[in-house]
């Protein structure tokens, strides 16, 4: 892994990476987009149950974005490797965006379902403090000048935070919520038929490679971007 | 609308899920394309290739 953490390494590999992860997932959310429609309504949900194609996927990246940056903190502050910081960095708008996109059609599909707009149970709150984690994390990063110490100090806002990933995960199991229980990653199998399984998976692949090719996308923006700063004031002086 | 577009009387809660998951998505993906080309042309600038 660290052999590639060289910034020039990193850019050649993703630059070559890049449009390899962004084609693979248009391909992947066009296939799973007309297999979600092309799936009967549920016959309890109705056609309430497409929304599943696009709720589950934010909500995975959403944790999974944030347990990339969690890992990527604890990398920066321990190896003190800049390109960690960079990368944590780069995460926090795209997994705040995707937890967003998460609460917004959880919202949508839970309305009809059961009935309101939002409750203030275990597994819909702690998924809102996901999203204040996310915030809190890019106001600390702008509100503290010295980049070292801004990466630091977001680094372990990040690792604290990371302690709600797992409340997340068991709030289902913990307490009392109307949010329905693991049904696809579980022992013995799906919960769920396959006419909505393999639209889902499309989906949760395409959701994941678009993640990727922006994160990567966003690393490389802020390496040329410090780059062409540092070039700047070599000029200067 | 009727058929595909009724979504079987859920459109009101279909349709915008999708819709703002797109926008949501599809604006992302512009502005990280957009400071991806203006770093690029940055540096370009300054007589570095990337």
């Amino acid at each position: 892994m660290l052999r590639y953490a060289n910034p020039a390494r990193f850019m050649q590999l993703s630059g070559t990476l890049v449009p390899w992860l962004g084609g693979v997932s248009l391909a992947a959310l066009a296939a799973g987009l007309y297999l979600g429609f092309a799936a009967p309504p549920d016959y309890q949900q109705g056609d309430t149950v497409r929304v599943m194609f696009i709720h589950v996927p934010a909500a995975w990246i959403a944790m999974m974005a944030y347990g990339l940056m969690a890992l990527a903190s604890l990398i920066g502050l321990v190896q003190r490797h800049p390109l960690a910081d960079v990368a944590a960095k780069a995460a926090a708008p795209l997994g705040a965006l995707f937890t967003a996109l998460g609460l917004i059609t959880g919202s949508l599909w839970w309305r009809p379902m059961w009935g309101t707009w939002w409750v203030w149970d275990g597994r819909l709150t702690s998924f809102l403090l996901l999203l204040f984690l996310y915030l809190g994390y890019i106001a600390l990063w702008n509100a503290i000048e010295d980049e070292t110490r801004a990466a630091r100090a977001a680094a372990i806002l990040a690792l604290v935070g990371a302690v709600n990933l797992p409340i997340i995960e068991f709030s289902v199991d913990w307490w009392t919520t109307l949010h329905q229980g693991e049904s696809i990653l579980r022992k013995g199998g799906p919960l769920i038929a396959s006419v909505y399984l393999w639209p889902l998976a499309l989906m949760a692949l395409g959701y994941t490679l678009l993640f990727f090719t922006l994160w990567l996308l966003r690393i490389r923006t802020e390496i040329m971007t410090r780059r062409a700063r540092n070039l700047m004031l070599a000029g200067e002086t | 609308m009727n058929g595909f577009w009724a979504m079987g009387d859920y459109a009101a809660y279909v349709w915008p899920a999708y819709g703002i998951s797109a926008i949501g998505l599809l604006v992302a993906a512009v502005l990280v394309l957009r400071a991806h080309a203006r770093a690029k042309a940055a540096l370009a600038k300054l007589g570095v290739k990337p």
